[in-house]
């Protein structure tokens, strides 16, 4: 205990937790939505593309990377939105053909370009996100409070319509919704969420940080607002919890939060086993 | 002035058309039973009404200045529905959504329609349940109180009584019929003939040959007299 009160003196290890809970909070959020509309691999395939854009943006020695990704993701985002509904591509084949190849195009870009004597290093640090959030500036914080701040208001002025959209698209349509529209929001907002979250767990385990809580709390609650609430909670105390084990026990942080969140599934599904027999 | 008339109506998707040269109107208080073979084009037609599609051709005119937040909609149950982790308090009051407007949360007067609409089909023993863990009879009264949220005029149906057992479905038809006594048009889909027969006004029957008109008139029909044999080869 002392120990963690230690570490909280360091400017760096607060900035990790602020940036940590934030994101957790806003990929908890939306999370929910994604799941229950069965897009839980959108997330992990423009988490891929962000790779691939981030490839990009370092070849190109961009001062600031979010500029390139974080346009591109949202594109994509959208993009993937447009084809589950058009379904010339099934949904699911649309996202894993978009994923590998950016996966694949960022990779190899980053091996012909790259000036960097440890190219399987940078791969390695992006994918899984490995020391980038204790490095995090000043800037980058403000950046993650503001984009945050945003995200959440968007969820709580949007909550019912959110609901009624995830909940049946058709009825909400035929009531005047313009559901197509909150679709794209959502799929923006998820793009944002994934751009964000790179920093903390790297490209590769983000989905997991999306889809576990929420998953999670449908084990426990059977109704909307539990489950959001269930959900923002989990996912908030398993990165906190994620963060200060990685930093106490020297762990890699992605792998650490991600781990936390597996643990916390598997209680919920157990407990909620338990409280199907009762 | 009647409430929808469909002029020389096309509906299909992908430009395909699946039923064509429809003509038809509804009229307040009008209970229309829409009839056909499974494909023949019945839910697309809905959509069509409901301006989810758009026509292929013809149109479809709305009177007495009928808008979309004086419809309600039960449209087919979806995958997603099924285990959804909703409360259906949660459901019934999203039927409200139209009217809220741009407001983020309901108001009271929405929260009480709601209430009064769970009354009405006798779930309010249900509002804090999960919709997930409800019997089909049940989520499908809690999606009929969630479209009379939304409707003020009409009521459309998407085969209302698929997978429930025949006692359910009769409690289900004769709340229906309550909902047109009260004075809200329905507009439903079915494969039940007896029930279209027992409760609708006017029957629009898709298929090879169109039929539209009242009962009277499609018991004098063709469509008509072949059911009418066919039950006596039956008894």
């Amino acid at each position: 205990m002392e120990r963690i009160f230690t570490y909280l003196h360091y400017p760096f290890v607060r900035y990790a937790l602020i940036v940590g809970v934030l994101i957790a909070l806003c990929s908890s959020l939306f999370g929910v939505t994604l799941v229950l509309k069965r897009f839980s691999f959108i997330g992990d395939g423009l988490s891929h593309v962000a790779f691939g854009a981030m490839a990009i943006a370092a070849v190109l020695k961009m001062s600031s990377q979010m500029i390139l990704i974080l346009p591109v993701t949202v594109i994509c985002a959208v993009l993937l939105l447009k084809t589950s509904s058009n379904a010339v591509i099934k949904g699911d084949a649309a996202i894993a053909m978009i994923s590998v190849t950016s996966l694949a195009a960022g990779y190899l870009i980053m091996n012909v370009f790259s000036t960097s004597a440890n190219v399987s290093g940078d791969v390695c640090s992006t994918l899984f996100g490995s020391t980038s959030i204790l490095t995090l500036s000043k800037t980058d914080v403000w950046l993650c409070v503001i984009m945050s701040v945003l995200v959440i208001g968007a969820f709580v002025f949007f909550y019912n319509k959110i609901f009624a959209v995830t909940f049946d698209e058709s009825f909400s349509r035929a009531a005047g919704i313009n559901a197509s529209l909150y679709n794209t929001m959502i799929a923006v907002i998820i793009a944002v969420i994934i751009v964000l979250a790179m920093n903390l767990v790297g490209s590769l385990l983000i989905s997991a940080l999306v889809i576990f809580p929420a998953l999670s709390a449908m084990r426990l609650y059977g109704d909307f607002r539990s489950v959001t609430i269930c959900s923002a909670v989990l996912s908030v105390l398993c990165a906190v919890s994620g963060i200060l084990i990685s930093i106490g026990a020297g762990t890699p942080v992605g792998s650490t939060i991600v781990a936390a969140d597996a643990a916390v599934f598997l209680i919920c599904f157990m407990i909620g086993k338990m409280k199907g027999k009762a | 002035m009647a409430l929808i008339t469909v002029e020389n109506l096309s509906v299909g998707y992908d430009g395909k058309p699946v039923v064509e040269g429809l003509s038809f109107t509804v009229n307040e208080g009008d209970y229309l039973c829409i009839l056909g073979e499974n494909g023949s084009g019945k839910s697309t037609l809905m959509k069509t009404l409901l301006g989810l599609n758009k026509p292929l051709s013809g149109k479809v005119e709305t009177g007495n200045e009928l808008r979309h937040t004086e419809i309600g909609y039960l449209p087919q149950q979806t995958d997603v529905q099924r285990d959804f982790p909703a409360s259906v308090k949660e459901i019934v009051l999203s039927g409200c959504i139209a009217r809220s407007g741009l407001h983020p949360f309901y108001s009271k007067e929405e929260k009480s329609l709601a209430e009064e609409n769970m009354e009405k089909m006798g779930i309010t023993h249900l509002a804090k349940r999960s919709y997930r863990d409800l019997s089909g009879g049940q989520q499908q009264r809690v999606l009929l109180a969630r479209a009379l949220c939304a409707a003020r005029k009409v009521l459309l149906l998407d085969e209302p009584v698929t997978g429930l057992d025949p006692k359910v479905s009769q409690e289900m038809y004769e709340l229906i019929a309550s909902l047109n006594k009260e004075g809200l048009t329905i507009i439903m889909i079915s494969h039940d003939i007896d029930a279209a027969l027992t409760y609708a006004s006017h029957i629009l029957h898709i298929g090879e040959r169109t039929f539209f008109g009242s009962i009277k008139e499609y018991r004098k029909s063709r469509y008509g007299r072949y059911y009418a044999e066919e039950r006596k080869e039956e008894a």
